[in-house]
Parts: structure tokens; sequence; C-alpha cells
């Protein structure tokens, strides 16, 4: 089974960072992963995005161009990925940043206002796991084991004290029901 | 072995060339590489190591060639514009004889060209890339763990032939994060009697140079070259084949452009279509003589490149234009999708 | 009893250098200093593109020959891989000042622990006499037919003056070889650019005004005269940067 995940928003949402948790968390769990970013001044402000693949087979292209997952963070990266979406694919929109709707029939949408439950847990950054703790509730391919062992391996030393705001915002995720 | 880790291809290769017993980087910062030098700036000064930014590229290849001259190990890296710069130090390296490391992480050009990844300096790196007769081991790595493994050896057959090496990655492998195996940390001691380390008066002096204003002199020292290139030839040729035995159409691609492929030729396979791929891990020397086995049962041979067509020459002459050769391609930073790959295969199979 | 004899620092191998060219008597400079300091066995030559691109042939220590310019940044790789070592170049004004202004000023700004001999004759000599980046105003060369003229080609560079601008570097100093109280100022410097290495002080350049005959058409006697005349008041010699006397001050 191999999942292929494009998580996109603007720079500075912790667009690569829910990323790496992602490809951690596979790492552990034994899987083929790779985690491939955009690089480059588009980093600092613009688009971001990243290409994460978990697989039980070794993994061909890392760039993830039919997603089965899309994290859209903000409305040009839904505008920008929603048509590349795989059929059958799942759609995580943050609904506190895009007012729009998705338009296609044949996906599976959630809409999760984010932003706005990042800021009502005290964690205002961390809208990105927020809607990452959803991701793993949603699809079956990803378990919801592992979380502080994939935390502990993105998270440096340094902010150690930053593991539990982190745990609370992937639960705050996984426990919305939208 | 040791644990496996989530690292980027650049950074990968910073710490496998630290374990191979480098102890000396010189660089200057340019994307999408710069994780490389950020990392060695870092790790270098904990272990008695050196890391210096040096003022330009043209510089940092010549530190490079100071220190080679030394017979430490000894590495640079770069992207595009900036491996062009080095050009002229390459070429002395190359011409003195000495070995080192130099990285290329591509990207699209030519001129300032873009950030993104490219296999354009394929001509630059097979063929010379400076002036005058010379070649370098070119060693293409298509995953992070092929980042490490392929610094590793590139250490090794610099030292084992007194040729240069690059690693010609690109902006994708660079940039990439996947599981990597890092290589046990070894100590090297290969003989290097020709290094000048100041002669402790008690040998005649060595002299590193690459100038011979005797024609009939630098002629010989070009045909000793060219001899030991023969032997790399002969022992150093690196590829993976895969489904390639019963294969009618040969794709050939090497590092990013190779996993895309992959992927293209398995869909080729489900949907029926006898598709292969021939995966060069050096393109200098190239795999010629696996491609001409295969033209002997192949139909047709695709090339996927992110460039405008350089390596299916080397396609074409390895098979002696005895079949199609076709070209699947983007340029400019851009990558072709599997389904590009597929299409071109199917086009190949409908024509053959 | 007065015995002359070839420093043993210096081959046996004859010198390519023109009649009353100055080459000669700062290589034998630079040879003495080597002797006198003992560290032949540790000390490594890079040798320029100009003039002296085959002084590896002249040197009985190990030596390197850079590519045109370039030769501190050879340097430094020698010098960061062996800092036990001695590391000196012998550059002229082409190589130095012209092409390799870049590696030359950062060296220096790093304070690179080497010795630099920097060869000022005001010409490209072994390329057959043209403008270099230190020729004098007016000065008649085959790329500056009419003599010199600012206007289109600038001004020569003092390097010495330029460098001290700096504020990492040791030593800095300009002599001459255009009569024996010159030659031995300028073997005191180079020794002292020699030393200061050892003591690990840092970069130290010796620049020496020298004069070449050949390509600039006259006699050695007349060049000599020229260089008195003519190169030392554009380019005066002295001390320009020396830390370790300002300390002891």
């Amino acid at each position: 089974m191999t999942t292929e995940i494009l998580i996109a928003g603007f720079g500075g949402q912790g667009v690569l960072f829910a990323g790496k948790f992602l490809a951690y968390k596979g790492l552990i769990e034994n899987k083929q992963v790779s985690w491939l970013p955009s690089y480059g001044p588009e980093m600092r402000g613009g688009t971001a995005n990243c290409s994460v693949i978990l697989s039980d087979e070794p993994v061909g292209s890392p760039i993830v161009s039919k997603p089965y997952i899309l994290m859209a963070m903000n409305l040009p990266s839904l505008d920008k990925y929603e048509k590349d979406v795989l059929p059958g694919g799942l759609i995580f929109v943050d609904s506190t940043l895009i007012e729009r709707k998705v338009t296609r029939s044949d996906v599976k949408v959630f809409y999760i206002p984010s932003t706005a439950l990042a800021a009502e847990i005290g964690a205002p950054t961390l809208a990105n796991m927020i809607m990452t703790g959803k991701v793993i509730k949603e699809c079956d391919g990803i378990s919801s084991e592992n979380l502080e062992a994939a935390l502990g391996k993105v998270v440096s030393a340094r902010h150690a004290d930053l593991k539990d705001i982190n745990l609370k915002a992937l639960q705050t995720g996984m426990d919305y029901a939208g | 072995m040791s644990e496996k880790v989530l690292m980027k291809g650049n950074e990968a290769i910073a710490e496998a060339a630290i374990r191979a017993g480098c102890r000396h980087y010189f660089g200057y910062p340019i994307t999408p590489q710069t994780e490389l030098a950020a990392y060695m700036s870092k790790r270098m000064p904990k272990i008695g190591g050196v890391f210096l930014q040096a003022e330009s590229e043209i510089s940092a290849i010549n530190m490079v060639y100071g220190v080679a001259g030394s017979g430490k190990r000894v590495m640079t890296s770069s992207s595009s514009p900036g491996v062009s710069l080095k050009q002229e130090g390459i070429s002395y390296i190359a011409g003195s004889d000495l070995p080192a490391l130099i990285v290329n992480v591509q990207r699209g050009g030519p001129g300032l060209g873009g950030i993104q990844p490219s296999q354009s300096d394929y001509f630059q790196a097979t063929k010379g890339g400076g002036h005058g007769d010379y070649h370098l081991i070119v060693l293409t790595p298509a995953s992070v763990q092929e980042m490490a493994d392929l610094t590793s050896l590139a250490f090794d057959l610099a030292d084992k032939y007194r040729v240069p090496a690059m690693l010609l990655a690109d902006g994708t492998t660079g940039q990439m994060m996947e599981p990597v195996e890092l290589p046990e940390e070894k100590t090297v001691s290969v003989d290097k009697p020709w290094a000048v380390t100041g002669t402790g008066m008690k040998r005649k002096h060595n002299i590193i140079n690459s100038l011979y204003l005797q024609p009939d002199e630098l002629e010989k020292m070009n045909f000793e070259r060219f001899e030991r290139y023969k032997l790399i030839e002969e022992n150093e040729v690196r590829y993976e084949s895969y489904l390639t035995e019963d294969a009618d159409i040969v794709v050939v691609a090497f590092g990013i452009a190779a996993r895309v492929s992959k992927n293209a030729v398995n869909e080729a396979r489900r949907q029926g279509i006898k598709a292969g791929l021939v995966r060069p891990i050096t393109v200098w020397p190239f795999p010629k003589k696996a491609l001409a086995d295969l033209s002997k049962t192949a139909k047709g041979f695709i090339s996927v490149e992110l460039s405008m067509g350089q390596m299916i020459d080397d396609v074409r002459l390895a098979i002696n234009c005895s079949r199609p050769v076709a070209l699947c391609n983007r340029a400019g930073g851009m990558i072709p999708s599997p389904d590009e790959v597929l299409d071109s295969i199917k086009k190949m199979q409908e024509g053959i | 009893m007065v015995v002359f004899e070839k420093p043993k620092s210096l081959t046996d191998a004859e010198f390519h250098y023109c009649p009353g060219c100055t080459h000669g008597i700062i290589h034998r400079l630079v040879a003495e200093a080597i002797d006198s300091l003992g560290i032949e066995g540790r000390t490594i030559g890079v040798a320029p593109v100009g003039c002296a691109v085959m002084a590896y042939n002249y040197f009985s220590c190990d030596m390197v020959e850079a590519a045109h310019g370039r030769a501190p940044a050879v340097a430094t790789g020698l010098k960061r891989s062996m800092p036990e070592n001695i590391i000196f170049t012998y550059q002229g004004d082409g190589d130095l000042a012209s092409i390799g202004m870049a590696e030359t000023v950062h060296a220096a700004t790093r304070n690179e622990n080497i010795t630099i001999i920097f060869v000022n004759n005001a010409i490209y000599g072994m390329t057959g006499g043209q403008m270099a980046p230190t020729s004098l105003p007016g000065q008649v060369t085959q790329t500056s037919p009419y003599g010199r003229d600012v206007k289109v080609a600038g001004y020569p560079i003092r390097v010495c003056e330029l460098l001290s601008g700096l504020e990492a570097p040791e030593f800095i100093t300009r002599v001459a070889v255009n009569n024996v109280k010159n030659v031995k100022a300028a073997g005191k410097a180079i020794k002292k650019a020699f030393q200061n290495q050892i003591d690990g002080k840092g970069f130290s350049l010796v620049e020496v005004v020298s004069s070449c005959p050949t390509n600039w058409g006259m006699t050695p006697q007349k060049a000599l005269q020229w260089v008195d005349e003519k190169m030392i008041p554009y380019y005066p010699l002295g001390v320009y940067r020396d830390k370790s006397a300002e300390v002891t001050e």
C-alpha cells in the first residue's frame, strides 16, 4: 500500500514540519518514506508545499503529482491542487482561511477550522498539526500510534518543551468531528 | 550497521564524506546545495576538520587543489553556475592527477537559470567541462542512500586512480529526505608518495603541476592518463538493470529521472508492455556494453532526461544507432511525470 | 676567506630568466631566508603563472604550480591541511593584483598564516610585455602603445596601501632590489615574513619593486635607474603594516 500526501500552504504555516512528522512516523513504523519540499525564495512567505510518500514498497518518484491526500492550508493551494487529487482521495481544508467549498464530488472532503482551533488551544502556530491530527484520524493507511516518538524526532531537543503542545494540537485535530 | 535516519540528500553527502575521512571542505553559497555547506560548517570544527567559506567558487576549488596536493581527502560542492566557475580548477586538478570530490547539485540553466532540479550539466560533467583532454569519474545518485554510498565510493575511486570524482546530483535528490543507513566511519590510509608534505630533507622535492612546455612530454602525460581512464572504463562501470531481460523497450535514465521512469516502467508492465530500465550509476564511465548487449534483444530505447537531450548521444553511441532512440525530456527545472514517460513508452511500442 | 655559494634550498637547475632580470636575486633572497631559518624540509612553495611559472624547478622544497592568480587560495588549502608546514607563494603583478586580486584580498583579510612574495615589475613579462595593473601612468607597453592612459585604463594599483586598509594582515612591506642596500633590506623583510609564519602571526606580504629590462626595452643598468626614478616614487618603500611592532611600541 502506498499513500501519497501533498501538504500545501503559505511559508511559515509549518507545511514542511507537518510533512517531516508524517515521514518520521512512517520511518518508525518501518515504512518506506520520502519527503520532498518545494524550495527557494517561495519558502519565505510565498506558497510552500511538500510531498510525502508512505509505502510498503520502495518509493519510486518522490514527487507527488496525484495525491491521495491533500492538506490545503490556504486558498491558492486548494485552487492549485484540487484537480490533482486522485478520485476517491481525501482533501483536508483549513476552513478558517479558505471560505470556498471543494467543487469536486469524487473526493471526500473534511473542513477543519484549524487556524481558529489552534488559537483556541493557545497554540496559534500549530494549525498544521491540528490538520495532521485530522488526517491521522481519517486516513486508514496512517495509524494513530507513535505520535510521541515521531514528535521526538522532529522537535529538536532544545525545544523539547514544545512536544506537549504539539501532541495537544494533534489530539485536537483527531477529536474534531467535522 | 547503524540505525536508519531521515536525512536530506545534501546532508547525507556531508555526513558520508566525513565518515569517509574527509576533513576539508571549501565552498561558496548557492541554492540548492546550501544544506551541505551548513552541515559541514557545524560538524567540521567539532572533529578537528576545516570548513572554509571561500570568497568565490574559483577560490574554493583552488583551496581544494591545495589540500588535494597535500594528499588529504578534500571536497567542494556547488550547483550548476558555481560548478561552471570551478571548471578551471577542475582542469588543473585533473591535469595534476590529484584525487578530490566535486559535488554538483544541479539546477536549471543556462546562465543564472533557475533553482529547480535539472540534469543539464551532463555534457559538462562527462565530457570534460574545463579545457584539455580529461575525464572525471562521475557518479549519479538516485536516492538519499546513494547520496551517502556514492560519496564514500567517489573518494575511494578518486584515490585509487588519482582522478577527481564528481557526484552529479540534482535539486530533488539534494533536497529530499529519505531513510538512510550511513556508512561506518572508516580510517583511510592510501599511500600518496607524490604528495607535497615537505621533503623532510629526506627525498627530492615533489612537484604538483600540470605544465609541460615540451609537447612530447605533455603528450606522454595525456597518453598515460588515458591508460588509467581505460582501466576505469574496464573496471568501474556501475548501473542498475530493472526488468530488462525480456524488454522490448529499454528506458535509460539516471538520478531523479530514473525514479520517475521506474514508476512508468512498472505501469507499462501492468498494461502488458515489456518495458525495462537501465539506470547508469556511473555516467562516466558510461555503461556502454550493457546497452550494446541489450540492443540485441530490445527493439527501442528511450532516454529520459531533465535536459534538452544530452545523455541520449551516449545511448546512441553505445548501441551504435542500431535501434531507434527516443527522447523523453523536460528542462529548466521541470521534471517529467511517470505519465509522460509512460506515454513515451506507449508511443515507441506503437512504432516498433 | 669569503665563500660564495648557492643557497641549499635552490636546486641546480639553471634559471630561465632574461639577463638583468631581478627574479634571480629575489629567488636567492627567498632561498637564503629558508636556509637561515632551517625550514626547507617543511616548506612548500606555490608558483604563479607569469615569468616565475617554473619556480617549482628552482626551489628544492616541495612545490605546487597554481593557476593564474590562485596561489593564495592554493596556499590556503595547503596551510589549512598542514598547519605545521611553511607555505609561501611567489607571484607577479598580473597574477596577484589583477586576475588574483580577490584571492589576495581575502587571504589577507583572513590573516591566513602564509608568506607572499609579490614581485612588482609593472609589466606582464612572460606574455611579452603587456600593460599590468601596476604599469605606471604613461608607461608604454605592448597593449598601451601610446602610454598608459589613466582615463581609459585606470590608475596603477598600490597593493601594500590597499591591503593595509584591512584590519587583519600581520605584515605588509614594500622593498626593492635595485641596489645593494635595498637588496639587503629586502632580504631582511623576506626573512621576517617567513619568521612571522613560523611564529603563527599570520598574513605576511613582501612587495618587491623589481625591473624588467627586456620588456621595458632598457639595459639592465638603465632599468635599475628607472626603478629608482619612476617606480619607487609611485611605490614608496617602507613598512605599511607590522602588527608585532605596533604591540612593542
